[in-house]
């Protein structure tokens, strides 16, 4: 059988400034993890990043991270890494956690 | 030290011109990510986890004052006042813009420095000895040749889609060997022969990652003027055989290991025949030209009165000197280790005034010198005596005077999951917190000589293998987990160190880390037993004991 579907969230480094972004539900893009549209659907999720990995000006490497839902409705990381790629190196307070 | 000389100059500018029109097309989306990848690895930069990466080659380790500043103008303007030295002599920029790099490297090439192929499926940067030209027990100084090679291999047409990277190392001091030569693709020894001629012993295939192996000898002597030609028939012996079909096993030592040392040897020898007589002699009347650069600085005699002083007087200098000095070929010099391993800070950072202020020190006291080790500090190789209770001083001022050279807080550590997009868990916050903990505890000192090495993933840039201690992070079903391998030996003794058990989780590992080191300060025979010298004498068993104490406790 299939693995069952987790819910997923679009996100890719931006070309630019080389940071981490997340597709949100107008097909936009946030640096806020919290903003994304978090993807139920598998073939939605699929279909998302198709339209990402499109969008070759603003975007290197999407790809479809893992999320779960938090208190609040918003996206959560459910993997470390992406704990990380969300907030910044643990070493010094650079990143998103400083840009917040 | 090297200078560059019209062509090497131009070059560098057309590569960095091509670099910035390929970075240009790449924005105005004439190249796909799929075509420009390729093109900035060439030139050294990778796409992170944050950001953007730039790694700057710092050929065998070797810097002037003036490159030392350029670093540290490179990271206060374009990244975010701080580099990274690595286990490859090279340094890291984790911030910069993609549309900054080009201006960073044309500011680097003003002062003879670039980032070509630091990535990718070339020879990488050609690293050496630290202490070369400076230590007494060195056949010869391991630069010039490094330099030769780098010169060849840069932008050499047959070597840039390589099965894989290509790492080569050179060492002048065959039996104290501190470039861990034993793991490279290629390692190289400057030797003598029985009639006194100087000529290289080539190590291949050599190498840690996911298969660690130590090198194997595949030529005991070669001649200076032999030298090129055979290291070029071993490439293309490899570039042909090499499997292109799964990268990991692509690496020469996946090679020498599946066809055999005899077997590549005949294959090398064979193509060293037929391509030997297209080197015309102009390799070895580069190399003199290069030789030439690398000639000692002029001494100078003086009293060393004031060291001796200080020696006696300053228990706090006298403990930096004892920890952070090694010999000079002359006997009224020192060889200066400056730590960047202060404890609890990240193992191989450098801050924008710190890199100003060693390369101050350098210009003043230090023949306008400074090398990059592959333990991730900085070296002043040429300081008289008489001078080092002011850099003591300096250095203080800049909080760079940690006495902990070869200690157990001089930690080699892998940028890990805190930086790299390969990584799967985190090296500098274990570094940190052990070099804290042994700091606390008062016992760095008593222990001694003991060498932590931590890798964040299986590629093993952390050197974990060959650590006296070795740690590996890895992700196990989604929570950071830390193996711990004890025995590795990174010297011309080189052995991979023996995995000791299950791993440990990131709140266990640092408490793990001192049952062994307890462990062995139980288990030695006395205080001047080493941590290794106690393991090779007593195997794996005993510290298994202290390591998992709950397992001998259900045994029991």
């Amino acid at each position: 059988m299939a693995r069952a579907f987790t819910p997923k969230v679009v996100t890719a480094n931006h070309l630019l400034e080389g940071d981490v972004i997340y597709m949100t539900a107008s097909g936009d893009w946030t640096r806020e993890l919290r903003d994304a549209e978090l993807l139920t659907d598998e073939a939605d999720a699929d279909l998302r990043l198709l339209e990402a990995q499109q969008q070759t000006a603003v975007t290197v490497g999407a790809y479809l991270a893992d999320a779960k839902s938090g208190p609040d409705g918003r996206p959560e990381p459910t993997h470390f890494r992406e704990e990380f790629r969300r907030t910044g190196p643990s070493n010094y307070f650079h990143g998103k956690q400083a840009e917040a | 030290m090297y200078q560059y000389n019209d062509f090497d100059s131009a070059f560098l500018a057309e590569r960095n011109r091509q670099f910035r029109a390929q970075v240009g097309r790449r924005i105005d989306g004439s190249l796909t990510e799929d075509e420009f990848r390729p093109l900035r690895l060439m030139n050294g930069l990778y796409l992170q986890l944050h950001a953007y990466m730039l790694r700057v080659a710092i050929p065998y380790g070797t810097l002037s004052s003036a490159q030392m500043d350029k670093l540290a103008l490179l990271a206060e303007k374009w990244d975010k006042g701080y580099g990274h030295f690595t286990t490859r002599q090279n340094i890291q920029y984790n911030w910069p813009k993609l549309n900054d790099v080009p201006d960073m490297l044309d500011a680097l090439a003003e002062v003879n420095l670039h980032a070509i192929q630091t990535s990718g499926n070339t020879i990488r940067n050609v690293t050496a000895d630290h202490f070369a030209g400076a230590s007494a027990d060195e056949v010869a100084d391991p630069r010039p040749v490094a330099e030769l090679i780098r010169q060849w291999s840069t932008d050499h047409p047959e070597f840039q889609a390589l099965p894989r990277k290509f790492k080569i190392a050179v060492s002048g001091a065959r039996d104290n060997d501190r470039a861990v030569i034993m793991a490279h693709d290629i390692g190289l020894y400057i030797v003598e022969n029985d009639a006194g001629e100087v000529g290289y012993q080539l190590v291949v295939g050599g190498g840690l990652g996911r298969t660690p192996m130590i090198g194997k000898v595949l030529k005991d002597f070669i001649r200076q003027d032999d030298l090129l030609a055979y290291l070029e028939a071993t490439v293309s012996v490899w570039n042909l055989l090499g499997r292109r079909d799964n990268k990991y096993k692509a690496r020469i030592k996946i090679t020498v290991h599946e066809h055999g040392i005899e077997e590549i040897r005949r294959r090398v020898e064979d193509r060293f025949a037929l391509i030997r007589p297209t080197f015309g002699g102009f390799d070895v009347a580069l190399l003199k030209e290069i030789e030439a650069f690398f000639a000692n600085p002029e001494f100078t005699s003086a009293p060393v009165d004031a060291y001796t002083a200080a020696y006696d007087a300053d228990p706090l200098f006298r403990s930096w000197a004892d920890a952070n000095l090694s010999a000079h070929k002359n006997d009224d010099y020192a060889i200066v280790t400056i730590s960047l391993k202060k404890h609890g800070e990240t193992p191989g950072d450098a801050s924008a005034a710190q890199m100003r202020a060693m390369a101050e020190l350098a210009r003043q006291y230090g023949h306008d010198e400074l090398r990059i080790s592959h333990e991730q500090n900085v070296i002043l190789p040429h300081v008289h005596k008489s001078h080092l209770p002011a850099i003591y001083a300096a250095l203080k001022e800049q909080d760079l005077h940690t006495a902990n050279i070869g200690l157990i807080s001089d930690i080699i550590a892998c940028p890990g999951m805190d930086y790299c997009a390969l990584a799967t868990a985190r090296s500098i916050p274990v570094a940190q917190q052990i070099a804290t903990r042994f700091d606390e505890l008062k016992l760095e000192h008593d222990i001694g000589h003991l060498q932590i090495k931590i890798s964040g993933c299986i590629n093993a840039c952390g050197h974990h293998h060959v650590g006296h201690i070795g740690i590996l992070g890895l992700d196990r079903a989604g929570v950071e987990n830390y193996q711990i391998t004890l025995g590795g030996d990174a010297t011309n003794t080189a052995a991979i160190g023996q995995r000791v058990g299950p791993g440990f989780a990131y709140d266990e590992i640092v408490p793990a880390i001192e049952r062994t080191v307890r462990g062995y300060l139980d288990l030695r025979e006395d205080e001047n037993e080493t941590f290794i010298e106690t393991f090779n004498r007593v195997g794996l068993a005993p510290f298994k004991a202290y390591i998992y104490p709950e397992a001998q406790a259900n045994a029991a």
